[in-house]
């Protein structure tokens, strides 16, 4: 008796802990409709931060993370063919992926200070080259890491099928891994964008922040989160209400990436 | 020729990415030397934070914002740590097959949502019902804590849920059939089995609380005092960071790196461990 009667009031303990769980998925979610939804207006879209909307703001935030996307990719995918396809076990591969994988969790805060010392501080100015910078280093291991573990997952007899046609190594990696591959490799790169799409801390001392519509990287940059960190903390209402609307859009267009990118493996599971 | 390019292309990126995080360390490291000279390990365990006449000199100790980043985390795994274990348990445990996957796209697009939202919903929503119960001003250790707990809490469930799930059904079944109940197949077979990957995701986890800087910024009160009690506003080294750091001088600037890299070398050690340690190598 005692015991299924402790039984039962660990299972309802935890269902009651999964229903928390999700309460405040949805309490979140409501909240930030509702307030959101409310501050949105058609000038919301049409005018800059100094005008009272976020045009300038979303424009720059897909800037930045546009362009580090476009640098981290490369360097990413390529540094994973190289641990998996060349490096093996090697040591300098193991130390690579070690330090990589850890690099995943660091704080966002430290890679904005870092870039800081190298990229602001030497010219003076806050630029969005810099805000660029600091997000491609928070893309760059987590893009490691899934073209790393996808490749791990290319059956072997792919590579030798690509040997015994006599493609050289290059090309096989190219035409063939990389190909089988490719949905894996696809969905981290969504991912770990729409991670850095939503990144606020290393940015606040990197690319600052501009009231202004402006695509010269090389002076403070537009950014829709840290507008939202100096909004929301404004006493005025309308500062708050668009600092509501700033949240439900990023939000949503995080969670839309979220959710393709896990539509692209709906099968894999 | 092209297939020897492309090695060395591939060698290049992946040596840019060792020598990321060793470069971090030689910045902060080098940055922080003026304060690491002035202030060596007193710096840990004092408590004043005082820029000097004309922005000459001052003395600096990052024990406030180090005491104010350990207490927040404490206090959010505290309250994290049951309800993640309760949410993996419900996933892979008791919830019907049909509201599993569902339910666990909930919990990881919880996880998705950038930490500036519980930040500010946590200020507006979050920090009144805090003040209401247990007094104080609404923004303070107490509530950047619980709202630290709410963000790590999906990531801890995500990660505990699929180390329980390593459990092989064979093993479980084995307690069902000489008569264990639920729970009991939980404590004597799940948990042990996969311990290594709950205690690996529980120093992960407290690994992201240690440095989540927007979340905190928000809600702990950004203000360099002692707490004196669990509802007074102090600051963490993160916030400390995001609001003072880009306006620092001198040595006031090389005491902010001195934090960054407490922050950065604690952070490594407390993710290497779990990563390493516990959670081993994926293997494929």
């Amino acid at each position: 008796m005692n015991r299924l009667f402790l039984n039962k009031v660990v299972l309802l303990l935890s269902t009651v802990s999964a229903l928390i769980g999700i309460g405040f998925l949805f309490w979140i979610l409501i909240t930030l409709t509702y307030k959101g939804v409310a501050s949105i207006h058609l000038s919301t879209f049409t005018n800059d931060l100094v005008e009272g909307g976020i045009r300038n703001l979303i424009v720059g935030q897909f800037t930045m993370a546009l362009i580090a996307t476009a640098v981290a990719v490369p360097l990413g995918v390529l540094a994973g063919i190289y641990l998996r396809e060349y490096g093996g076990n090697s040591k300098f591969a193991s130390a690579t992926r070690t330090l990589s994988d850890v690099m995943t969790s660091a704080p966002s805060i430290v890679i904005g200070v870092f870039v800081f010392a190298l990229m602001v501080d030497p010219v003076g100015t806050f630029n969005g080259w810099a805000g660029i910078v600091a997000l491609a280093i928070m893309m760059l291991p987590i893009i490691i890491g899934t073209t790393d573990n996808m490749l791990a997952l290319v059956p072997q007899e792919l590579r030798e099928a690509g040997i015994a046609l006599g493609g050289s190594k290059h090309k096989i990696i190219l035409q063939i891994v990389l190909k089988a591959a490719k949905v894996g490799v696809t969905t981290g790169i969504l991912l770990s964008f729409a991670r850095i799409i939503g990144e606020t801390a290393p940015l606040l001392f990197t690319s600052a922040n501009n009231q202004f519509f402006t695509m010269d990287l090389n002076g403070q940059f537009p950014s829709l989160t840290v507008s939202i960190y100096n909004l929301a903390t404004y006493p005025d209402a309308e500062s708050r209400e668009l600092a509501w609307a700033a949240s439900f859009i990023l939000t949503m267009i995080v969670l839309l990436i979220n959710l393709a990118g896990r539509y692209l493996t709906r099968n894999k599971h | 020729m092209r297939g020897r390019l492309f090695r060395d292309f591939s060698l290049f990126s992946a040596t840019l990415a060792f020598f990321l995080l060793v470069g971090i360390f030689a910045v902060l490291f080098t940055y922080a030397q003026e304060s690491l000279h002035t202030f060596g390990f007193d710096f840990l365990y004092t408590e004043i934070w005082e820029p000097g006449e004309d922005d000459e000199g001052g003395i600096f100790g990052g024990y406030i914002p180090i005491l104010g980043t350990l207490m927040s985390t404490l206090i959010a795994m505290i309250l994290a740590t049951p309800i993640a274990m309760g949410i993996a348990i419900f996933l892979t445990e008791i919830a019907h097959a049909k509201i599993v996957k569902p339910f666990s796209i909930a919990i990881e697009l919880l996880a998705a949502i950038p930490s500036i939202i519980y930040g500010m919903w946590g200020l507006f929503y979050f920090a009144p019902i805090v003040q209401s119960l247990f007094g104080g001003n609404g923004v303070g250790l107490l509530t950047a804590g619980i709202v630290l707990a709410i963000m790590v809490i999906p990531f801890m469930a995500a990660i505990t849920r699929d180390s329980m799930n390593t459990t092989p059904d064979v093993l479980k079944e084995s307690a069902y059939a000489i008569g264990a109940t639920k729970f009991e197949v939980i404590k004597d077979v799940v948990m042990p089995y996969s311990k290594g990957g709950i205690i690996g995701s529980i120093i992960l986890s407290l690994g992201r609380a240690l440095g989540e800087t927007m979340a905190v910024a928000f809600l702990i009160g950004s203000v360099m005092t002692l707490p004196g009690k669990i509802t007074d506003p102090t600051t963490s080294i993160p916030v400390l960071l995001a609001n003072n750091f880009a306006e620092a001088q001198d040595l006031e600037m090389s005491s902010m790196y001195y934090l960054a890299l407490i922050l950065f070398l604690v952070s490594f050690i407390v993710i290497a461990l779990a990563k390493f340690y516990f959670l081993g190598r994926k293997k494929y």
